[in-house]
């Protein structure tokens, strides 16, 4: 843009002619285009890193949350398909064999030695083996998983929900989410330092019957890959929400002192947690 | 010279109000950001697929890059159909950078320019409510203030006249005198088109894609085909705005660019003058 607009000057001055008023603008208007173009480009990028701003953006999230809730109520169902829908092969992502030594020892003894943890603001901390959870009332369900990424995969997920182990321990008044604490550290465990997966909802998600703890996956034992022996479906929200390798679900009434104070991992890395959109 | 200092100045006509003057800026705000974060969150999975799920193996449209005799090289697939796109799409440079990224889309294209799939997110679905919101409130302006029936809404005699238009587009004939007050009717066809059309198209196809919304009446989204579907649509229908823009911008640069954009600024257009006047 410069360059044409450049020549275009050299030319009108060899002519002999001061340039014109239209030709003037013109050189003006395409200069300004040009920067504008250059600068806006680099203005967003400098923007993206700008706390404030970014608090601006993020404020959508907020809006888009509750505008959801007013058009698709707390008990709204998410779409369930056919056994004709399901996918041949369902889409394994994140972690898909976790790391860790611990998680490796479970895996390794066909995780007859993991138990659920369930405590925090709760008045019955309890803790449940796999035998346990399948011997517990269950629901399947054929669902969509979303990524954030933007693929779907339909799969058929059986487990028991959410708030028939929420029961069983009797949250306290004061609960307002709840976190769900994973195997899986998404830096090399060697590293050090906490990286383990989490994620969390508000109790309105928590109860809602497609909330299960899934232990089958196509009416098979759930594969590593795609969270053994438990990952939780959370089924109007993106893929990141549904943690997989459950180890702890814990009862909070913030979030604010868990890790970076996000609520979850890929919170914490700067996505929503309001993962509705 | 004599007879053009002797014609009378052009004549000043206030053809923009102000209320679709700030709506047109704040959507070209909207939409550029729009366009371009939503590269940015396409780059996260670059392919198209049609149905509710992802067929990976075959997705319809997929920018990716394969292995070359040279090395690396950007490809683009449409149905079934490879086309070498390297340097823009599949592999391209960011920024300076000396060596290319394998990316869909390149760095110039996108908000923000290196691949950051939250940001870009949140660039979205900022501008998509300020868009959404503004939209609305032009449908609701144009209905009620008769912008929609006075200039939007062509008449019969100018539908009839439908033919000279195409004629006249083709040859870059420009309308002059009372003519260049209103919009021609391939303008107003066009804009009606996207109005009622494309944008409301992207809207839907948008938020089809959320899991929450899909849920409002759980199997709505079948209407558009499924979420891939409707993912694939999102993406063609803002294929089609920007063609929309493209040849938006191209009439204006050839119709008197300064005249056409302080029309859209003060309201105030230049009407030129009829030939037999001249």
């Amino acid at each position: 843009m410069s360059t044409s607009s450049g020549t275009g000057k050299k030319r009108l001055i060899k002519s002999g002619h001061p340039p014109s008023r239209v030709a003037s603008r013109r050189i003006a208007l395409r200069a300004a285009l040009a920067s504008v173009g250059t600068l806006s480009l680099a203005g967003c990028d400098r923007l993206s890193r700008n706390e404030g701003f970014v608090d601006v953006l993020k404020s959508a999230e907020k809006l888009s949350h509750s505008a959801h809730g007013l058009v698709a109520g707390r008990k709204a169902m998410a779409q369930e398909f056919s056994q004709a829908d399901i996918a041949a092969h369902f889409k394994a992502n994140g972690t898909l064999v976790p790391a860790d030594a611990d998680y490796h020892a479970l895996m390794q003894g066909g995780f007859k030695d993991w138990k659920l943890e369930i405590g925090g603001l709760v008045e019955k901390p309890m803790a449940f083996s796999l035998t346990e959870l399948r011997a517990m009332p269950s629901r399947t369900q054929i669902t969509r998983h979303d990524c954030v990424e933007g693929w779907s995969s339909i799969g058929k997920w059986k487990g028991v929900p959410v708030s028939h182990v929420l029961e069983q321990v009797k949250p306290l008044a004061s609960a307002k989410y709840v976190v769900f604490r994973c195997a899986d550290s998404m830096d090399s465990p060697a590293a050090g330092g906490d990286s383990k997966y989490y994620e969390s909802v508000d109790l309105d998600d928590a109860y809602h019957v497609q909330t299960v703890l899934a232990y089958e996956l196509n009416d098979q034992p759930l594969p590593v890959n795609n969270g053994a022996p438990l990952r939780v479906r959370i089924e109007r929200q993106l893929g990141y929400k549904h943690a997989k390798f459950l180890m702890k679900i814990e009862l909070v009434d913030s979030f604010a002192s868990i890790r970076d104070g996000k609520g979850g991992y890929w919170e914490d890395n700067g996505y929503e947690w309001y993962a509705g959109i | 010279m004599n007879t053009i200092t002797a014609s009378p100045p052009p004549e000043r006509f206030y053809r923009h109000r102000l209320p679709v003057r700030v709506m047109h800026w704040i959507n070209v705000v909207c939409l550029t950001i729009l366009l371009m974060s939503g590269l940015t969150i396409f780059n996260a999975h670059p392919a198209l697929y049609w149905g509710q799920g992802s067929s990976f193996d075959k997705p319809w449209v997929s920018i990716t890059a394969v292995q070359g005799p040279n090395g690396v090289v950007g490809v683009t697939r449409i149905a079934g159909r490879q086309f070498t796109t390297d340097g823009v799409l599949g592999n391209s440079r960011v920024g300076d950078a000396t060596t290319p990224t394998l990316r869909a889309f390149p760095s110039w294209a996108t908000i923000p320019g290196p691949q950051w799939l939250s940001m870009g997110r949140h660039w979205h679905f900022f501008f998509a409510w300020l868009f959404v919101i503004n939209g609305i409130c032009y449908v609701l302006y144009a209905l009620f203030s008769g912008h929609l029936t006075r200039d939007l809404l062509p008449t019969r005699d100018e539908l009839r006249g439908i033919g000279r238009s195409i004629r006249d587009h083709v040859l870059f004939r420009h309308p002059t005198g009372a003519a260049a007050k209103r919009y021609n009717v391939l303008q107003s066809l066009t804009y009606l088109i996207v109005i009622f059309g494309l944008l409301p198209l992207v809207i839907v196809a948008g938020m089809a894609m959320s899991p929450r919304l899909d849920a409002v009446f759980p199997g709505w989204i079948e209407l558009l085909g499924g979420r891939q579907s409707a993912r694939t649509l999102h993406f063609l229908a803002a294929t089609g705005l920007l063609l929309f823009v493209l040849v938006h911008l191209f009439e204006v640069l050839i119709s008197g660019a300064w005249n056409q954009i302080r029309s859209m600024v003060t309201g105030y257009y230049r009407v030129p003058a009829d030939k037999e006047t001249t």
